[in-house]
């Protein structure tokens, strides 16, 4: 009973810190701390490091999304149909594209082996409140990938609302895409589309998760 | 002879698939990709060779040899290239990477025993990635039209031209010994293919559609890649509920394409100015204001 009371001041203490952190820590200090942070776990995770992509969707949740806007990321990929979905539609495709967007973020932890992560250097004018803070993962033998993080100054600190890898934005790829799937079947059809796409996937993590 | 005209021929015949192709009825709804229905058919043939041949052999290859063999030997294809990578960042007007790739290729050559160790990385003279389609892109030429191009895969019209070049120069296509040339390449294929193992479960998972998915990611990372990875931004201080849409349908007005490719080649990345396509939201971008105005060769 003890060791639940540390454990959950414990977790209090480091909820408040991390709230704190995004109050008031510049954008590329907010990255680099996160990104840091997550390499560690992952470095020292045996269960991430065998590939287990549940460990990895459980980091991500906990470490990584506080400091995501997926609203904002939603309505990014969707660009001028976002205006058409109502307040409901609105917030059922974000539900849904923030799973899969977790997803595919998780998948690249599980892949990371011996890379390490070089921050570029960082400017910024006093009353900036949209930047880019831009990152390469090294690894031995390859070309560097580039990870550039897009974020927002929001009331409650800032937040990343885009992700590009290799100069390809993780948001913005998706939109001739959803474009597409909203003239052929409406924002519900795209809804549609993405619930089943996330059930795909959630029962292809179930039967890997088994079979190991 | 036999090399001259093998060479000649591939090159060729990445071209003339394009031009061909270029005359085939259109589908679908993207003004990018006017001729959907063959590229699909295209992609459709590709991802079954590579399902079929080339996935397999490059798990094989990832499975059995260790891993310091695949980085000297992806070294060593990398090595060969870093010349042409010169070369072009030279046509490109930037003296300075071109010499620091030239000093890639003496050092790799030498202390790295034939380019099978990446010594120059280790010394700080980073890889850089150019290829002819990218330094078209540089001189102003528009993209094209989106193309699949059987066996290569993504393109664009002006990537297939720049296709053409890059393999008219290869180094392992421009050797004589025609068992050699046969075994390079098709190891070449191996160890590329085995190095994008990794990514293949991330696209598989991601994309709703696999054709859209890496239609999208080519052209937004060939865009970055002319720009050296600096592209000009596409949405800038744009709140949610702001029409972030707008500039992406909006067509660049042909009248003003060709003033804005030509200020897209002068300057520098980053700074490149274009002409406000029209329908574009007002949200500026600072000091330059600029927008990007990827115009189609129609």
């Amino acid at each position: 009973m003890r060791a639940l009371i540390l454990l959950f001041s414990v977790l209090a203490q480091s909820l408040a810190w991390s709230a704190a952190l995004a109050a008031e820590s510049p954008p590329d200090v907010l990255v680099r701390n996160v990104t840091n942070e997550v390499l560690t776990i992952v470095r020292q995770d045996r269960d991430l490091q065998a590939g287990s992509q549940k460990r990895a969707v459980e980091l991500v949740e906990a470490k990584v999304l506080p400091h995501f806007d997926f609203a904002a990321m939603t309505a990014l990929a969707l660009g001028r149909d976002w205006r058409k979905a109502t307040p409901a539609q609105q917030k059922q495709l974000t539900v849904e594209f923030r799973t899969l967007l977790v997803r595919t973020y998780s998948n690249a932890l599980t892949a990371y082996k011996n890379q390490s992560v070089e921050f570029k250097p960082f400017r910024m004018h006093p009353g900036d409140t949209d930047v880019v803070v831009r990152s390469q993962v090294v690894q031995p033998g390859a070309k560097p990938v580039t990870i550039d993080y897009s974020l927002e100054k929001k009331a409650e600190g800032w937040k990343v609302y885009d992700v590009t890898v290799g100069g390809v934005s993780l948001v913005t790829n998706y939109r001739s895409n959803f474009a597409q799937e909203v003239r052929s079947g409406g924002i519900d059809g795209l809804i549609r589309t993405l619930q089943a796409k996330n059930r795909s996937l959630e029962t292809a993590m179930l039967a890997g998760a088994i079979a190991k | 002879m036999m090399t001259s005209t093998s060479r000649k021929f591939l090159a060729a015949a990445a071209i003339g698939s394009a031009w061909l192709v270029s005359g085939c009825a259109s589908t679908g709804g993207d003004p990018r990709d006017p001729i959907e229905g063959f590229n699909r058919a295209m992609f459709g043939f590709n991802e079954g060779l590579d399902k079929a041949l080339i996935k397999p052999a490059a798990q094989a290859y990832d499975t059995v040899a260790p891993l310091p063999v695949r980085t000297g030997v992806s070294n060593a294809f990398s090595n060969v290239g870093d010349l042409w990578i010169s070369l072009n960042n030279l046509f490109q007007g930037k003296p300075g990477q071109a010499a620091s790739d030239l000093g890639r290729v003496l050092i790799n050559s030498t202390v790295g025993i034939l380019g099978l160790f990446d010594v120059a990385t280790e010394m700080g003279l980073e890889k850089h990635d150019e290829d002819f389609g990218q330094t078209l892109g540089r001189w102003g030429v528009g993209d094209g039209a989106y193309v699949v191009l059987p066996f290569f895969g993504p393109r664009t019209v002006r990537d297939t031209f720049g296709l053409g070049a890059d393999l008219y120069v290869d180094p392992v296509l421009n050797v004589d010994h025609v068992p050699s040339r046969n075994t390079l390449s098709a190891v070449r294929v191996v160890s590329d293919r085995a190095s994008f193992l990794p990514a293949d479960k991330v696209v598989r998972e991601a994309a709703l559609d696999k054709y859209d998915y890496v239609r999208d990611a080519y052209l937004q990372r060939r865009r970055s890649l002319i720009h050296d990875g600096n592209p000009p931004r596409e949405r800038l201080g744009a709140a949610p509920a702001q029409d972030a849409g707008a500039e992406w349908s909006a067509r660049v007005d042909p009248a003003h394409a060709g003033a804005s490719l030509l200020l897209l080649g002068d300057s520098e990345p980053g700074q490149a100015r274009t002409v406000e396509a029209g329908g574009a939201s007002g949200s500026s971008s600072g000091s330059s204001g600029a927008r990007v105005a990827a115009a189609p060769i129609r």
